[in-house]
């Protein structure tokens, strides 16, 4: 059996709507209007023991919903999931020692104590033997190289040093399952590859099922081998990152050198220049007359060099994301 | 040891530590508490000169003499030294509002009895800091306590209704902190609470030198255990079938602030799951 199955799972809020200015503020204290918002629509998905899942999306697209969900922290309005058999929601005791949910916006630590006594905490509220905790946490100090800050009252760690004591403190208990929402959030580029260089080697030891939500290409290309892309509150693609590229961009970008004297004349026809720094130019066209266009290119141009590339995965993903909402907006528009 | 004591013992340390880390905030806390008790005095010292003044020797109003009054103000310090809660209320709004509630929803601990250890070590480490100013007030007050003959009942129910009175101010202000679940704010609900504990705890003034029917009605609600009681035992003006009656009474609004925070927690959880997260 899959170890997390989510079918039809839907969650809508009933927000306020608050309108501009003073009259209407005074209206609505008398009389309010509620709007539905629906962060997560219909999200269907299987995730099997040990796969490292990221879910991307845009802000609002329902990530975060969904790990709360997963996390037994809201109720959904409809549909079922259940995480190693649980539905998460009935918030079992036993559930909860054996999954933990990392938000990388949010403080778990106790901020004017060192790590350390948080930890000890953990160990009681998880019930671990003294032995298998100090185990663990020798474990996770050297691997995460915290150990000398074990004493320092966290709100004196840097960010980094702090997204690394929350994720200790996250698997002091072994979770069998670990929601991370942005665990690399605000992170400079070297704190984040080291999180990533941790998450992946643990992950590989361990064999735990890991769901991550970030926005960062890097995280997810550096980790996730299945990528989950949610927008408007269901899933929107189920795949490899690589596969993205395939399913939802028809262009390659195709740069050329130019041989000295050679001039650019005419290479519109072929596509759109997307920069031109001659002597090289990077044109953009559909990637099914790649074959064809640079035939035609190398026989009326002379070329020092050429590359034929994906565009940019975060431009596919930005280009994937305002699609769907726009796709949404006109099917909402149709239906009013 | 069983691992729920050793779980509570844990989180009654690591509250405790965390309390030690305010050393400064803390010393400054525990002596201005008696600042206000100074003021207290000397304004009821006026009012016993000016009685004094226009009629003979020794003035009392219902059954006070001013040696009593300040007897009584001393005591008070006790009770609410156990009964008081400083930003108990605004610390659960806030975990509510700001969503740091959920970490008691994903971790295997209960957040209310949790509170209920943080709350204990607070106590704990302002007594230990405490001990000593109040043990020097009160031994620069002694005379105001000389005359005083105080029965063993008495002394067993004051001792009792402390540690009573410190569940009840718990429960109470835990109840109006849970409120947050249903309101955004509830610093107005607070202020307003502070208002009536105020005056009807028995702090600003002895509860039973209100006027028939109000002191009646005061004696009912609650919070007359936060200040009043304890203190009124101890002067002996409680006696009797009353004492043993407002003792239950006292056992009772335990209880019941006890069975409507878990109410309250439970339906706000709802609420939360449901609306909010």
């Amino acid at each position: 059996m899959s170890i997390i199955q989510i079918k039809n799972l839907a969650k809508s809020y009933r927000v306020y709507q608050k309108k501009e200015g003073l009259r209407e503020a005074f209206r609505g204290l008398f009389r309010r209007e509620y709007k539905t918002v629906e962060a997560v629509k219909n999200v269907n998905l299987t995730v099997e023991r040990g796969e490292f899942v990221a879910f991307l999306g845009p802000n609002g697209a329902g990530k975060t919903t969904t790990l709360k969900l997963l996390s037994g922290v809201i109720y959904p309005t409809s549909g079922v999931a259940t995480v190693m058999g649980f539905t998460p929601w009935e918030r079992s005791l036993e559930y909860r020692r054996r999954f933990a949910l990392v938000m990388g916006q949010k403080n778990q630590l106790w901020w004017d104590l060192p790590a350390q006594e948080s930890f000890r905490l953990n160990q009681k509220i998880y019930r671990l033997e003294t032995e298998q905790f100090e185990a663990t946490l020798d474990r996770l100090t050297s691997l995460l190289d915290v150990k000398r800050l074990l004493g320092r009252p966290v709100r004196e760690l840097s960010l980094g040093e702090r997204m690394k004591m929350e994720l200790i403190a996250a698997l002091l208990h072994d979770p069998e399952v670990l929601f991370l929402d942005e665990p690399t959030i605000g992170l400079d580029v070297i704190a984040q590859h080291k999180i990533q260089q941790f998450l992946k080697q643990y992950q590989e030891e361990r064999g735990i099922t890991i769901l991550l939500t970030s926005h960062y290409m890097k995280d997810v290309a550096a980790l996730c081998k299945r990528v989950v892309v949610i927008a408007e509150g269901s899933v929107q693609y189920d795949g490899s990152l690589a596969g993205i590229v395939d399913v939802f961009s028809k262009d390659k970008i195709v740069t050329l050198e130019l041989e000295e004297g050679q001039s650019d004349a005419g290479l519109e026809r072929f596509g759109t220049i997307e920069t031109r720094n001659l002597p090289k130019v990077a044109l953009r066209c559909e990637r099914n007359r790649v074959s064809q266009i640079l035939t035609q290119i190398l026989n009326e141009y002379t070329i020092a060099d050429v590359a034929v590339e994906d565009p940019p995965l975060e431009e596919v993903i930005a280009k994937l994301y305002t699609q769907v909402s726009r796709d949404q907006n006109t099917n909402n528009e149709g239906q009013s | 040891m069983s691992p729920g004591i050793q779980l509570r013992l844990t989180i009654l340390k690591t509250a405790l530590a965390e309390r030690m880390a305010y050393r400064g905030d803390f010393a400054l806390g525990t002596l201005m508490r008696f600042l206000p008790l100074i003021t207290q005095i000397f304004l009821w010292w006026a009012i016993f000169q000016s009685i004094d003044a226009s009629g003979s020797g020794e003035g009392s109003i219902n059954g006070y003499s001013f040696r009593d009054m300040v007897a009584y103000y001393l005591l008070t310090t006790i009770g609410r030294a156990f009964s008081s809660m400083p930003g108990l209320s605004s610390y659960v709004a806030t975990r509510i509002r700001d969503g740091e509630i959920k970490k008691f929803l994903v971790q295997p601990v209960d957040f209310l009895s949790f509170l209920f250890w943080s709350r204990v070590a607070h106590k704990l480490a302002y007594y230990t800091v405490a001990i000593l100013p109040f043990a020097l007030v009160f031994f620069l007050c002694r005379d105001f306590f000389s005359d005083l003959s105080i029965a063993p009942s008495s002394w067993i129910i004051f001792l009792l209704s402390l540690p009573l009175s410190f569940a009840l101010g718990f429960y109470l202000e835990t109840c109006l902190g849970l409120v947050g679940f249903w309101m955004l704010e509830v610093s107005s609900l607070l202020f307003v609470y502070m208002l009536f504990q105020f005056f009807l705890s028995g702090h600003m003034f002895p509860l039973d030198i209100l006027p028939q029917p109000w002191g009646d009605i005061v004696g009912y609600l609650p919070i007359k255990y936060l200040a009043y009681f304890p203190a009124a035992v101890l002067l002996g003006k409680v006696t009797g079938t009353k004492l043993l009656f407002d003792f239950g009474m006292l056992v009772f609004w335990v209880v019941f602030f006890f069975g409507l925070s878990r109410i309250l927690y439970a339906c706000g959880l709802r609420r939360y799951s449901g609306y909010g997260g």
